[in-house]
């Protein structure tokens, strides 16, 4: 195996992108991404066995569309990389089956590695940024996950700081959307909508940030109470025969949800006299959240960096780009003994490395 | 050489010559699971065989019925072991190996010229109180099972009915025997037929509701 700079196929089916990568050391060859975010739409969120169903038909075609975009075959490759966890149990096992199979197929080394790491990772891939440096806190934010990290170093040590009780970031921006008759997904059509609003219109709650709850949840987030205080606002002006202003609850919810996010993550910095803050997952296409996250930040001195948006949604090249780093560091492969784990800890970066 | 994985019940797989000796067959019976034992199973039955990759020239796909999650995993598996050869997968129904299994043993058994004309049912568990049921009579021309009606599914108290008015007996199967499925590919594949289909056959669409409007949390 060339550990100096390997070549890594990486599979990533933990929600609804079907996601296969390639990499060579720390050079992105390939990000090819198959959606199902369109059958999930009717249904107003991801429907676990839809998006495991599209997975089964879009990993061949992805993989080899991945192929063919890297100009590499699949005998050239040092190894097989996928994401173990955490993610839709039904999703996840779609691509370890496929990932040990070809791992066997090609008599090439498998590496079973963490989701929430590979958000990280993607990172790496950016030719443009500096070389990440450490620690940095990393918030990550999706439709399936709303994380606070600290990372020591991405391959051995990565610390929970919180994440959300209820329901990810992503996932309050679709369920408010669709209370204001908004499609499916509901992050971009927030967006869209907030443009004309006035952000302090409302005065929202922001989950989990009083005084009492900063002992045990300093760095939780909570996003169920918000969701329901929208949906009693909008109850309220609809009895009362008014229109509702949706410009303006667009905007002043996505000022909550920012700022909570944008609030812990630096306080997580300052707590740790850490002046880096990475930032990941499909939310950060929000544009809101990454303009008050760098305005913020820079007044306390803290530098943010944001990977390339294609590479913050769900990617197999940030599993290919965690598993080149663990190559590069002298990490063995890992034995075929692991499933998908659907909770597994941000601490375990790869699952059942060999002895 | 042709590999054969089956996931629809446990986890099965087999490595059969092209002219039908087995040279390995390997499984197990948790009907979860799939995802944790089957680069294992493809491993042990490469290494029973004493082959490596390589020499497989096919792999036979089980391609249910079966319960979903666990049945994705063995066709994800076969889909990508085949690509990572360059070779092909020919899908097989899952109950086609089953029945292939009773009408080999009845004939090295002597039943056959009774029983070759007999309808019977392959039927194995769809969980959620129902079977999965597939109608076979004889084996054809090729040496494969003729499929009377394709795989349905019935309520657990209607099976024994509808089994009585379609005239069948009813075989359970707790297991899919992999070396059958691969005879049944390397059968097909003499025959230069396609006996299974393309796409997994999950027999349920996926359980979603459409949402309704917005709950009212005020009242
Ligand atoms: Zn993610």
């Amino acid at each position: 195996m060339n550990r100096a700079e390997p070549l890594v196929l990486g599979i990533e089916t933990s929600c609804d992108e079907t996601g296969i990568g390639i990499v060579r050391g720390r050079t992105l060859l390939s990000n090819t991404i198959a959606s199902s975010m369109d059958e999930h739409a009717r249904y107003g969120g991801v429907v676990p066995e839809v998006a495991a169903r599209a997975h089964l038909e879009a990993l061949q075609p992805s993989i080899e569309a991945a192929l063919a975009e890297s100009g590499v075959t699949l005998a050239d490759l040092d190894a097989v990389a996928v994401t173990s966890g955490p993610g839709l149990a039904g999703a996840l096992m779609v691509g370890v089956g496929a990932a040990k199979a070809l791992s066997v197929s090609l008599e090439k080394p498998l590496y079973a590695v963490n989701h929430l790491v590979g958000h990280i990772a993607a990172d790496i891939l950016d030719a443009d940024a500096p070389p990440l440096e450490y620690p940095t806190v990393a918030l990550l934010v999706s439709g399936g996950h709303t994380s606070l990290l600290l990372v020591r170093d991405l391959t051995t040590d990565v610390e929970l700081l919180g994440e959300t009780m209820d329901d990810a970031a992503g996932e309050a921006f679709d369920k408010v959307a669709r209370l204001l008759g908004l499609p499916y997904p509901g992050g971009p059509e927030i967006d869209r909508a907030a443009a004309s609003g006035d952000p302090k219109a409302i005065a929202f709650p922001r989950g989990l940030s009083r005084a009492s709850d900063m002992a045990k949840h300093r760095y939780d987030f909570s996003f169920s109470g918000l969701k329901t205080a929208v949906a009693r606002w909008v109850e309220q002006r609809e009895a009362q025969g008014e229109t509702v202003p949706v410009a303006d609850v667009a905007a002043s919810f996505r000022e909550a949800v920012v700022d909570v996010l944008v609030t812990k993550a630096l306080a997580a910095c300052r707590d740790h006299g850490v002046p880096r803050l990475l930032l990941g997952g499909g939310v950060i296409a929000n544009r809101r959240l990454r303009d008050v996250a760098i305005e913020r930040a820079a007044a306390e001195g803290v530098t943010v960096r944001i990977p390339p948006l294609s590479l913050c949604t769900d990617n197999g090249a940030m599993i290919a780009a965690l598993t080149s780093e663990l190559i590069m560091s002298g990490r063995a492969p890992s034995t075929l003994e692991f499933g998908a784990d659907s909770t597994l800890p941000v601490t375990e970066i790869q699952v059942a490395e060999s002895a | 050489m042709i590999l054969g994985i089956d996931t629809s019940l446990g986890s099965a797989v087999a490595v059969v010559e092209p002219d039908g000796v087995i040279r390995s067959q390997v499984e197990s019976a948790d009907p979860r699971g799939h995802a944790e034992v089957i680069g294992t199973l493809i491993e042990q039955a490469l290494a029973e065989a004493s082959l490596s990759p390589s020499e497989i020239t096919h792999v036979a796909a089980g391609m249910g019925p079966g319960p979903f999650t666990g049945l994705r995993v063995g066709i994800a598996a076969a889909r990508t072991f085949a690509l990572g050869r360059g070779v092909p997968v020919v899908p097989v129904p899952s109950h086609d190996a089953v029945a292939l299994e009773l009408l080999i043993h009845d004939a090295l058994t002597g039943g056959y010229e009774e029983s070759s004309d007999e309808t019977f049912a392959v039927v194995t568990d769809a969980r959620r109180r129902e079977f999965a049921y597939t109608l076979y009579r004889g084996l054809d021309d090729d040496g494969l099972p003729v499929r009377v009606t394709e795989s349905a599914l019935a309520p657990r108290d209607d099976l024994d009915g509808v089994l009585a008015s379609a005239g069948a007996a009813r075989r359970d199967a707790d297991r899919i025997p992999a070396a059958m499925l691969a005879l049944a590919a390397a059968r097909a594949l003499a025959a230069g037929r396609t006996i299974g289909p393309a796409d997994a056959l999950y027999l349920r669409s996926p359980d979603v509701t459409l949402p309704h409007a917005p709950k009212r949390v005020n009242l």
